[in-house]
């Protein structure tokens, strides 16, 4: 498959220079827009997260896999600061995140989606994406009250979303409530408002999770072209065809340590990554394991 | 049975000062409740005050009537920030439980004894309201308007103030929601975290939110106060909010529309049913085959039971309210 795909420069250069590098739990990258040092995250006793060191390579497609409870979500929560570790720090394009509370890592260029798909079911499609706008004049109140000043870039931010509507397909649905989309639409709503940003980093929490395969041909798709708008895409995902399919890299978490990295290729080829996820008997058949 | 009559005072009671008072609270609560989503069931105390505002300025601090809204705007943003610092960070309900603790507290502060030389105990402050009464421009003694509409020059005064402010704030109100930040306090009702990520200040909104209904109910109190001539502790009791909440949902909550004309209607079909009562056990008990339904002295309870039979009612067949949007409505719980 990968033979007949065409990359565009930049997808090239990242590809190229993860290629280089070692495949190796924690390794370091040419040139890292995430970083995380030691971050550590205890839920009463148990450890959900224990990341001894991530770096995500910019410009490159990043699959972060793991069986169910590997702490995924939680990495996602902590770097977006939905959840706070309990040590460990964290860089975003080389600013230390620590002390950095969730509304503002948007602005900073980096947004998240999340695993149950969080579209605003009482608003319209378009509403939605106007919304993901950042720095909007008429958010203040005051402003809010006096539509001449806001108007103007109301109209901006409108033609953007639209535009974004139709590249994602959504513009027929424009008007209609988010809530009577199909679960597909929404997680493609929800990824299109997250663009709406303006983000360097996009982190999508499982944007495949019940969607029919022929969506999830095109949301592939659609992971790709943020790529090669120059987006970095870090993604949480359990459907391995897709991994495989669109991803430069693959970091895999189990127990919540990263326990492996590396090119799609190499991981699918790691002993370890599938004795996480299938246990030890992988590659028998149920008849083999009863006879045995 | 005198029909006429119920029907005029119903009337009456659709344009009536309390419907005025009512609609105005209701706004209040509908920016907070109906668009944002929290569930403030302390209105009350921000009526009070307002109430309290306006009748401590004249009577305590010897400057002008008007101070006290000034005075009022400043209780209602501490009482807002007390209120909201530690609980907008939290869920839902645990600003529903604040909200009402906080409603009481008020309550009980400004009517006990301890306070009784600043707030005036239950007595509450009286004379307050000359220089409002001053700007009148109608004769206070005369009566206006035609039979039933027949009013007093004063209440004919703090009606016309009373309905003035609910169609300003309305207006306003509905430019507000209309806005991108109405559009962020809609979405932080459907989903805080989405908000979140996407780069608002949840938080912030949320207490503007609080604030500015807040400042809605706050004139809410002052138009009842005015009414009144007097700022009693007793008028701000949870019942209030609670009523108004009502008025509210029976309108159809996130409507301007609905948070106007439900509190008129709630009026409307309180006052229908108290006086249709008075009127059916006027000379005797109501009896249906010798057996006794309902007599004088039961009328106030029974009231209150019928309206709580149609709230029931209304809750089961038509839970959006009048003005509400059933479509609206279907999208819960996907």
């Amino acid at each position: 498959m990968d033979a007949e795909r065409t990359y565009t420069e930049l997808a090239q250069r990242a590809r190229a220079a993860l290629a280089s590098v070692d495949a190796s739990p924690g390794v370091a990258k040419p040139d890292p827009i995430l970083l995380a040092e030691k971050v550590r995250r205890n839920f009463g006793g148990v450890t959900a997260v224990d990341v001894q060191h991530l770096e995500v390579q910019r410009g490159s497609i990043t699959a972060l896999i793991g069986p169910n409870g590997a702490g995924k979500t939680t990495l996602f929560n902590l770097l977006t600061g939905f959840d706070t570790p309990d040590t460990g720090e964290w860089m975003f394009d080389s600013k230390n995140l620590k002390k950095v509370v969730a509304h503002k890592t948007a602005s900073l260029g980096m947004v998240r989606t999340f695993q149950l798909t969080k579209s605003l079911t009482k608003l319209s499609v378009i509403e939605n994406m106007k919304l993901g706008a950042t720095h909007q004049i008429g958010e203040k109140w005051w402003n809010g009250l006096l539509p001449f000043r806001y108007r103007k870039q109301e109209a901006i931010i409108e033609r953007r979303a639209d535009e974004l509507l139709k590249r994602f397909k959504l513009d027929h649905m424009r008007d209609q409530y988010a809530g009577t989309l199909s679960g597909g639409q929404r997680k493609l709503l929800e990824m299109a408002r997250a663009l709406m940003t303006n983000p360097r980093l996009v982190m999508l929490d499982e944007p495949m999770a019940g969607v029919n395969p022929a969506l999830k041909q095109s949301l592939n798709e659609h992971i790709r072209g943020l790529r090669d708008d120059g987006m970095t895409v870090l993604f949480v995902e359990h459907d391995m065809d897709m991994v495989h399919d669109i991803s430069d890299w693959v970091v895999v978490m189990a127990e919540g340590r990263i326990i492996a990295e590396g090119t799609p290729d190499q991981i699918s080829a790691n002993p370890a990554v599938i004795e996480a996820y299938l246990g030890t008997h992988q590659g028998k058949s149920l008849l083999e394991e009863e006879n045995a | 049975m005198d029909f006429i009559k119920i029907i005029e005072n119903t009337i009456s009671a659709f344009f009536g000062i309390d419907a005025a008072y009512f609609a105005l609270a209701a706004i209040g609560l509908n920016i907070q409740f109906g668009y944002t989503g929290l569930l403030n069931f302390g209105q009350s105390a921000f009526m009070a005050c307002g109430a309290y505002g306006l009748g401590m300025t004249s009577q305590y601090f010897g400057v002008g009537m008007w101070w006290g809204i000034l005075i009022g705007l400043a209780l209602v943003i501490v009482l807002g920030l007390l209120v909201g610092i530690p609980t907008l960070r939290l869920r839902a309900d645990y600003l529903a439980i604040v909200t009402i603790a906080t409603a009481e507290i008020v309550r009980l502060v400004v009517r006990s004894v301890r306070f009784k030389e600043y707030f005036g105990g239950s007595d509450g402050i009286n004379s307050f309201s000359t220089s409002f009464r001053n700007l009148s421009p109608f004769d206070p003694g005369a009566q206006y308007g035609i039979r039933p509409f027949q009013y007093s020059g004063y209440s004919l005064w703090t009606m016309i103030v009373g309905w003035v402010l609910v169609v300003v704030f309305s207006f306003l109100v509905y430019m507000l929601m209309k806005s991108p930040w109405g559009r962020v306090v809609k979405a932080i009702r459907e989903d805080e975290d989405a908000v979140r990520s996407l780069g608002k200040n949840v938080y912030s909104y949320k207490m503007q939110s609080l604030i500015l209904g807040g400042v809605v109910g706050m004139f809410s109190g002052m138009v009842f106060a005015l009414d009144r001539g007097s700022v009693q502790p007793d008028n701000y009791s949870r019942d209030v909010t609670f009523y108004v909440l009502t008025a509210l949902v029976l309108g159809g909550v996130a409507k301007v529309s609905g948070s106007v004309v439900g509190p008129m209607m709630f009026w409307g079909l309180y006052v229908f049913s108290d006086n249709f009562l008075r009127e059916l056990t006027k000379d005797r008990p109501f009896e249906v085959f010798g057996v006794g339904i309902i007599q004088k002295s039961q009328v106030g309870p029974v009231n209150y039971m019928l309206i709580g039979l149609g709230l029931m009612l209304l809750m089961t067949f038509r839970p959006q309210g009048v003005f509400g949007s059933k479509e609206e409505m279907a999208l819960d719980g996907r």
